[in-house]
């Protein structure tokens, strides 16, 4: 069966959620768990790009790059919570404004 | 095949709005599993099905499940990130926007004089003709091709195993652990004291652990 679905129709797609991503993270600055939810948003939107170039174009490596950076996206949530449990132990806050302790 | 795409992608545009728009964090990750879920259809629409299997295992099994746990530990005063949530619209709206409007124009300005060759090409056929399933195809190059970013991946799974287990452990105070070593070392001089003690009055000198 041959599609009328076009590569095109993939990469709109995957920009659109990657925006809504960004928009996430920018209207949530304050709120970390759904800065890290929007994150994930924006790493599916790059795995769809990843899968849609590598099915298009006949190439099995975008599919073995997406599995790498879905390994990255889970290592990086499992951290990034693990701090905001640490910080939320020691402050008992997890907004952002009230990591200032470090000062840089 | 086109009504699934499209079904798929709808939902995912609607269920990622809904992950962003959400005042409660449990309903952003129950939502960011069904967006999840429907990409996962997707990826089974382009013949990845092996991928479609991965991001349901460790996207809606453990990461959606981190966060769900994380959040109901947390015990979080949900009136906060309610108030704020007017004040960032405009200028997020405004960045996504542009952020789009870029991103399509990049892809019409890159496709638009290439002439897609869909017409010998779909991937449901080609995992037929080529016999092979897409599991077998990424085995064979996730091995030899790929070994390097493969193993790298591991020890970065690994450092970030131990980082978590660093950064999440509590040494509490005034609770009794097993000391194996301090069992084993533990013998009849230095644990009992025989001592004749005289009459009213202790026995002084005795060292309890």
């Amino acid at each position: 069966m041959i599609s009328s679905i076009g590569l095109e129709h993939y990469l709109i797609l995957s920009s659109l959620i990657f925006s809504v991503g960004m928009f996430g993270l920018f209207m949530h600055r304050k709120n970390i768990i759904t800065i890290l939810m929007s994150i994930e948003l924006m790493l599916l939107a790059v795995n769809i790009n990843f899968v849609a170039f590598s099915s298009y174009s006949n190439d099995i490596s975008g599919q073995v790059f997406s599995i790498i950076i879905l390994t990255i996206a889970a290592a990086e949530t499992a951290i990034g919570l693990a701090i905001l449990l640490a910080h939320f132990r020691n402050s008992g806050s997890i907004l952002i404004s009230d990591i200032n302790q470090m000062k840089g | 095949m086109e009504m699934f795409f499209y079904l798929f992608a709808g939902l995912i545009v609607i269920s990622s709005v809904l992950v962003v728009i959400s005042n409660n964090p449990i309903y952003s990750v129950l939502w960011l599993i069904f967006a999840f879920c429907n990409g996962s259809g997707l990826m089974i629409l382009l013949g990845a099905e092996f991928l479609a299997m991965m991001l349901i295992i460790v996207y809606v099994g453990a990461v959606a499940i981190l966060f769900l746990f994380v959040i109901m530990m947390l015990d979080i005063n949900f009136i906060k990130t309610v108030t704020q949530f007017k004040t960032n619209l405009l200028i997020s709206i405004t960045v996504a926007l542009i952020m789009f409007a870029d991103l399509v124009t990049i892809i019409w300005l890159s496709t638009k004089n290439i002439v897609a060759d869909n017409s010998k090409f779909s991937p449901q056929l080609e995992v037929v003709l080529m016999s092979r399933t897409n599991t077998h195809s990424i085995g064979q190059v996730l091995y030899t091709d790929f070994i390097l970013p493969f193993q790298i991946s591991g020890i970065i799974l690994f450092v970030a195993m131990i980082s978590c287990i660093t950064l999440t452990l509590r040494h509490r105070l005034g609770v009794k652990k097993q000391d194996i070593a301090k069992q084993k070392a533990r013998n009849k001089d230095n644990s009992i004291l025989i001592a004749k003690p005289n009459l009213h009055e202790g026995v002084e000198g005795i060292a309890y652990d």
